[in-house]
């Protein structure tokens, strides 16, 4: 076990010292700095407005993630009239939101640059790598399910009815594919050029061109650019993104910025709360012993003020005593001076008297 | 009753034991279901409500209910308030107790529980805050543990090494003080990654805070609650020293409770002065806040107040049940009821009947180790070999 003792130790060194130092965490731990996200890292834009909902990315998705099939053909559109959201063997779908004409919007992981699940987890098993995606390690992963908790957009699936060997499930940006320098598999299949890939940084200039272009086609914003510190999933809309299924409120702080406050105050607690408690300690103890040293000084008091006075009372009576002996051998005295006075009268007067 | 002729000092087949018997063979089907079939086959729970009961009330409540354990030693050994002695033993145990059926309850809530200690030992996810509550809560259990083992060593007679840990209290206490005061209030600020799922109302960002000092009250208030049932059904295990102290205890934590419990009403209030949150509360979930706020805190604060200004125990104890009762729905409202509240209502979360049947499972379990514990070993009473006025006793 010395290995784990030392990991162990690590462990507690780390949560001591770690949020206060701002070490960076592979999650990204509780620093203030903000992430600008890595350099070259891939990213993919959705185009909102030039998806047909024809569900070929979806098909793609699970051909190149060998996901098993699913119980209706990627070639029934009515699927497009419920509402669905990513399941365990399901990492992305394609919904409609209807307006006056149908609008399409793919939903998958958008591998954020901070990521709150990521950030979320405690034993490290997912992770933003160099290259964009966050990616799961089922290896480590323990089935808390705080990142399915923790993800703003509703993304990581759970696979609930395995009771062995549950795993967290989502979109992997394809990230075996693109270390191989491949396209995601759904972005190479999409045949209507609703999502491109790239880097972050052309993706972000070429939407904003985009947009600059044709503003009447185009909401003026690049979602993802921001929300929840920013993700490497971009979209672009014709609609308000509240229309379109997308949350407007999430605002522009990353996850690990919303936790660094109490994991920040790790440190001070461990701190300072025993010195407190000590003195706290010390204080209750002090006067406990001052309460018992004054006890115990009254308590002496009193038995030296009793001392005193039955040694006075014994003073006076010891003289009482003693006047009433002298007064008692006074009186012998003065007695048996009477009894031989009459016992044996004075020469003269006895003269006078015969 | 017609047993005369047999010699039985303990009748089986009491109510209790009835009853107890059918929740635990109930649970024994729903443990078996849960770890062959999966977490989907027993729970309501799904993608998007991925926290449950299971988190919301037996790690969420349990743990802020097992407060009495450091509230009491703290009360005791750090601010040397002697007359909370006796109350020391069985809240220990209880959060001891408490904090064990917490881990129990997880091994059916997490995926592969069998990787539980991976936080700790394998790969340490140092910017979770559920890393911080899994260590906290390891720890502390251990400390629980310890702090529990002089009960045991009396009972079992191993005199040395109770002297040994009996040395160590102070450090144990101050130790369990920074523990509780991190994974309670890293409990709460658990929820603080998910601003928009949390209602407002009761997303915040002093939602770690506010976990951490109800948990104080939560603890006193389980105290009370708990001895009263212990005064009811396990009397005969107590000595004079609990029963003459019992009163005092309860008023004394009626008192802090009272103070606490007022002190977090208002930091409620500044929080939702901060983030201007007012006009929230005269919405649907703000009358559900208040009824939460007003009826669940503020009330039984109140109630705990007036007990102790007429040393009226009857109203203490409804106050303290009380409060048990507003802890359980603050946790629950953060954790299930206000979480994920702008969901559409069919693909809100509530829980299955098998789920609350595993936690009924659980609950009993405890009771019946409480019980078990409390009827043997030296909790209630002092043993007669250690009592408070030999001089080891006297040295901490
Ligand atoms: S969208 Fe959700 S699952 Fe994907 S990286 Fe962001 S937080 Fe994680
Ligand atoms: S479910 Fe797995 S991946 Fe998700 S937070 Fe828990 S341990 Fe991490
Ligand atoms: S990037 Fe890969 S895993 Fe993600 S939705 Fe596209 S095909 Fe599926």
């Amino acid at each position: 076990m010395g290995i784990s003792r030392r990991k162990f130790i690590g462990g507690l060194g780390a949560l001591a010292l770690g949020p206060a130092m701002g070490i960076p965490g592979t999650a990204r731990g509780a620093s203030n700095k903000e992430f600008a996200g890595w350099p070259d890292s891939q990213s993919v834009l959705h185009d909102i407005t030039k998806c047909i909902g024809c569900r070929k990315c979806e098909s793609a998705c699970h051909r190149v993630n060998h996901l098993p099939d699913p119980e209706t053909s990627f070639e029934d559109l009515t699927v497009l009239d419920q509402k669905r959201r990513t399941d365990a063997d399901i990492f992305t779908v394609v919904n409609r939101v209807d307006n006056i004409l149908p609008v399409f919007v793919k939903t998958q992981c958008n591998h954020c640059l901070e990521p709150a699940c990521a950030s979320a987890c405690f034993v490290k098993a997912l992770e933003k790598t160099p290259e964009g995606a966050v990616v799961y390690n089922e290896k480590l992963c323990v089935g808390c399910r705080y990142c399915m908790v923790a993800c703003p957009f509703n993304i990581p699936a759970y696979e609930y009815h395995k009771a062995l060997a549950p795993r967290v499930t989502k979109c992997t940006m394809c990230h075996p594919r693109i270390l191989e320098g491949k396209r995601p598999g759904c972005v190479e299949e999409c045949p209507a050029g609703a999502l491109i890939s790239g880097t972050r940084d052309e993706l972000l200039a070429y939407a904003w061109d985009r947009i600059r272009t044709y503003p009447e086609r185009y909401v003026s914003h690049v979602y993802g650019e921001h929300e929840m510190g920013g993700t490497s999933w971009l979209y672009l809309s014709g609609l308000p993104f509240g229309q379109v299924g997308m949350r407007e409120d999430l605002g522009t702080k990353s996850a690990p910025e919303l936790t660094s406050g109490p994991l920040s105050a790790v440190p001070i607690v461990v701190g300072l709360w025993p010195v407190l408690l000590t003195g706290v300690y010390a204080i209750s103890k002090r006067k406990e012993k001052i309460a018992e040293q004054e006890k115990q000084a009254a308590v002496a008091d009193a038995v030296d003020q009793s001392k005193k006075q039955a040694q006075a009372r014994m003073e006076t009576l010891r003289k009482k005593w003693e006047q009433e002996k002298q007064s008692a051998i006074n009186f012998e005295v003065k007695k048996a001076l009477e009894d031989a006075a009459a016992k044996d009268p004075e020469p003269g007067q006895s003269k006078e008297d015969e | 009753m017609t047993d005369n002729g047999t010699h039985t000092d303990r009748k089986w087949w009491t109510p209790f034991n009835v009853i107890v018997g059918i929740i635990l063979a109930a649970g024994a089907i729903l443990t078996v279901m849960r770890f062959t079939q999966g977490i989907g086959a027993v729970t309501n729970l799904d993608n998007n409500n991925a926290w449950g009961l299971w988190i919301g009330f037996d790690l969420l409540c349990g743990v802020a209910l097992a407060a009495g354990g450091y509230v009491t030693s703290a009360a005791c050994y750090i601010f040397g308030l002697k007359r909370f002695h006796s109350a020391v033993r069985p809240a220990i145990l209880t959060a001891f107790l408490g904090y064990a059926l917490v881990v129990l309850a997880l091994h059916y809530d997490v995926g592969r529980p069998w990787r539980l200690p991976y936080p700790i030992f394998v790969s340490q996810g140092t910017s979770s805050l559920l890393f911080e509550v899994g260590l906290c809560v390891f720890l502390y259990l251990t400390v629980l543990f310890i702090e529990f083992t002089p009960a045991a060593f009396e009972w079992l007679g191993l005199k040395k090494i109770r002297a040994l840990v009996v040395k160590l209290t102070l450090i144990l206490t101050i130790f369990g003080v920074v523990l509780s005061t991190l994974h309670q209030s890293s409990l709460g600020a658990l929820f603080m990654i998910a601003p928009s799922k949390l209602h407002p109302l009761w997303y915040s960002g002093y939602l770690p805070v506010y976990f951490f000092i109800s948990s104080m009250f939560a603890g006193m208030s389980m105290v009370i609650f708990e001895s009263t049932l212990a005064h009811r059904y396990l009397s005969r295990h107590m000595d004079d020293t609990h029963h003459r102290e019992a009163p005092g205890v309860a008023l004394g934590f009626a008192k802090a409770a009272a103070f606490v419990m007022a002190g977090y009403l208002g930091i409620k209030l500044i929080g939702i002065a901060i983030d201007d949150h007012w006009r929230l509360l005269t919405t649907g979930w703000g009358m559900w806040y208040l009824v939460e706020v007003i009826g669940f805190v503020a009330f039984p604060a109140l109630l705990f107040a007036m007990g102790v200004r007429e040393r009226n125990l009857i109203f203490v104890r409804w106050a303290a049940a009380w409060t048990v009762l507003g802890i359980v729905l603050n946790r629950l409202n953060i954790s299930v009821i206000a979480f994920n509240y702008h969901l559409p209502s069919h693909e809100r979360y509530v829980p299955s009947l098998m789920e609350i049947g595993t936690s009924v499972f659980i609950v009993t379990l405890g009771i019946v180790i409480y019980r078990f514990i409390t009827t043997r070993m030296p909790v209630l009473h002092e043993h007669p070999d250690y009592s408070a006025h030999s001089p080891e006793q006297k040295s901490i």
